[in-house]
């Protein structure tokens, strides 16, 4: 019963992955962070339903305040690369290398 | 669980004393910066930050002397052991100096906010404003790694890695000069820090689906009773793997680690160098010895490939460089695949003694000794600040022979050349690696060490064998702070160096009863 609800959890997780991986704006690339985030508190809140205890849902709260608390970070951060390239994409931020 | 009465938790305060009394300065630095009037915040937020730091490790040693517990603190959340109080130990005196370091010069910027290159940057500058944040932040961030380091629990260590993560990301954007730099190093390490945690809750979610619970005790039991659910603990583990491995910069995950390193201001990097790879080990341990011990027949393989790439990958890379802080975050890389070493030479209890307290020696050694290189590296400068390309150090040697003398000795200490910290760390590492079963991983590290000393050497020569460059880099007059750093620094070098006995035994009491669960 709960393993349709695992498959989604990983589908969602893969979706997201890729998506920061060929993504090129910094917004997107986050939010697909946000959305592996999300599909970890599916996954979580399955295994609760599964085993029967409340850890999980538990622990579901906690990630989400976490990703709050990250959004926040990460926004500062991509607002103020935005404001001195006039450009998110991840492929102009390229000064630093070799 | 589903009863009608809850009960209260315990908590140990007094066990727990070193990190509230940071998180509380932390918290009472952010008052400062919302109440008190701008020219008085440096000059509360120093004294207070310093003091938090004093007054955690007096009672992390405190509490040594107490006895250790046998019982993790606040309902098994928090173990408070052995290992726990010489890491703890070993970042507070670590963030005291880079505190040091921070406070010493305008390495922050004027305003985060303001543009570069912007009149309001320019305005920002003449009025002498200071982002004096950085002090809360950083207090922040140590209060995370105590706790990163002592999680007996796979949730409390995921909210501890953010909470150390979180503060050091912007941090790392922060920088006085080169902000663009800055910048991209802060964009840089954000997506892809938030990325690896992404990997790590994934992890722990499919562990958690494994074992019924997160806690560390509890999941180690379930690996011998639990059958049937075999792929969800093998790709959780993996997936909890790529999560730390990424903290500590291990091979395939390492591409961050020069980008952010040269981006960001180097007092910053210097915190990031040292006590995030302390914090790191820490809980890489505690994942693969406490919970995943009696799994060590599936992660040990893979580890061995990750701690093979990443001596190598550090090593050869490391030569190619041509930025001082880029070398010496390959340089990093490269004893970050030395400590796996240890990692990997899980066994008896006996075996798992003598790696535990030479991974507790070797990340105080090196510690101290990236601290320094990197406060030498804040000294040398040109018109643009810090003069980060190699061939500006170019006959330092003839400029400054104390400071470049110095820097020779912190770079053969990352050789592990004898008489220096890192010949006893390396020694130990390796013997207990060698102990473990682990003799050719020991033959590529010591292989890659010999390549590592090449370039460490290449610098030296750099240094005192070539004319110094007509235009070349000033030595800023070294102010109190970096100069106490640096001496801080060398002293610790040479003294783990030549008399590493004290230290040794202390690394040895604090392995001796291993992790509590």
């Amino acid at each position: 019963m709960t393993t349709h609800y695992l498959v989604l959890s990983a589908l969602l997780f893969a979706i997201g992955a890729v998506g920061v991986l060929v993504r090129r704006n910094a917004i997107v690339v986050f939010m697909c962070v946000e959305l592996m985030l999300n599909a970890c508190n599916l996954a979580f809140v399955t295994f609760a339903r599964q085993h029967g205890n409340l850890d999980g849902q538990i622990i579901a709260f906690f990630v989400m305040v976490v990703a709050a608390a990250e959004v926040v970070i990460g926004l500062a951060i991509i607002v103020m690369i935005f404001r001195t390239r006039r450009s998110a994409s991840v492929d102009d931020a390229n000064l630093l290398k070799y | 669980m589903n009863g009608t009465t809850i009960q209260a938790p315990t908590i140990e305060y007094a066990l727990l004393s070193p990190m509230l009394l940071v998180f509380g300065a932390a918290i009472i630095g952010v008052l400062v910066e919302a109440f008190a009037p701008r020219y008085l915040r440096k000059s509360i937020h120093v004294p207070l930050t310093l003091l938090a730091l004093v007054g955690a490790f007096v009672t992390t040693i405190l509490t040594a002397l107490n006895g250790l517990p046998t019982v993790a603190a606040a309902m098994g959340a928090v173990a408070v052991d052995g290992p726990s109080l010489f890491i703890w130990g070993v970042i507070l005196i670590l963030a005291f100096i880079c505190t040091l370091l921070i406070n010493d010069d305008d390495q922050f910027v004027a305003q985060a906010a303001a543009v570069p290159g912007s009149v309001d940057e320019e305005e920002a500058v003449r009025h002498g404003y200071a982002q004096t944040e950085v002090y809360p932040l950083m207090l922040f961030s140590v209060g995370g790694m105590l706790l990163f380091a002592a999680s007996n629990d796979l949730l409390v260590m995921f909210v501890a890695l953010e909470v150390m993560s979180l503060p050091l990301y912007l941090l790392c954007g922060l920088a006085r000069r080169r902000r663009l730099l800055s910048q991209e190093a802060s964009v840089k390490y954000f997506l892809l820090g938030a990325f690896s945690s992404a990997f790590f809750l994934y992890g722990m979610a499919l562990v958690y689906g494994y074992a019924g619970s997160v806690d560390l005790k509890t999941i180690s039991t379930a690996i011998s009773s639990v059958s049937g659910q075999e792929p969800l603990l093998l790709i959780g583990t993996a997936m909890l793997g790529v999560g730390l491995l990424f903290k500590i910069g291990a091979a395939p995950f390492q591409a961050w680690k020069p980008d952010v390193y040269q981006g960001a201001p180097t007092a910053v990097t210097a915190l990031m160098a040292s006590t995030v790879l302390v914090a790191a080990f820490g809980a890489v341990l505690r994942v693969f010895w406490v919970a995943l011990g009696g799994y060590e027949w599936n992660w040990q393989p893979l580890m061995w490939g990750v701690a093979i790439l990443t001596m190598i990958v550090g090593a050869i890379l490391a030569i190619t460089q041509t930025d001082i802080k880029r070398m010496l975050a390959y340089s990093s890389i490269a004893h970050g695949g030395f400590l796996l070493t240890g990692v990997i030479a899980i066994g008896t209890i006996k075996q798992d003694q003598q790696a535990l307290s030479a991974i507790l020696f070797y990340l105080a050694a090196y510690g101290f000794t990236t601290v320094g290189a990197f406060a030498v590296v804040t000294m040398v400068r040109d018109a643009g600040g810090e003069a980060g390309h190699l061939s500006r150090w170019a006959g330092l040697g003839k400029r400054s022979p104390v400071l470049a003398g110095i820097f020779a000795f912190f770079l053969l200490a990352f050789a592990g050349i004898p008489l220096t910290s890192g010949f006893f760390a390396k020694y130990a590492v390796f013997a207990a690696a060698i102990s473990g079963g682990a003799l050719p991983l020991v033959i590529v590290g010591a292989v890659s060490s010999a390549i590592a000393a090449f370039f460490y050497v290449r610098v030296i020569v750099l240094m005192f064998f070539s004319e110094p460059a007509a235009d070349g880099p000033t030595i800023a007059a070294p102010t109190v702070g970096t100069s106490a750093v640096v001496a801080l620094a060398a002293a610790a070098t040479v003294v783990l160096g030549v008399f590493p006995q004290p230290v040794l035994d202390l690394a040895d009491q604090a392995a001796s009863a291993l992790f509590i669960r």
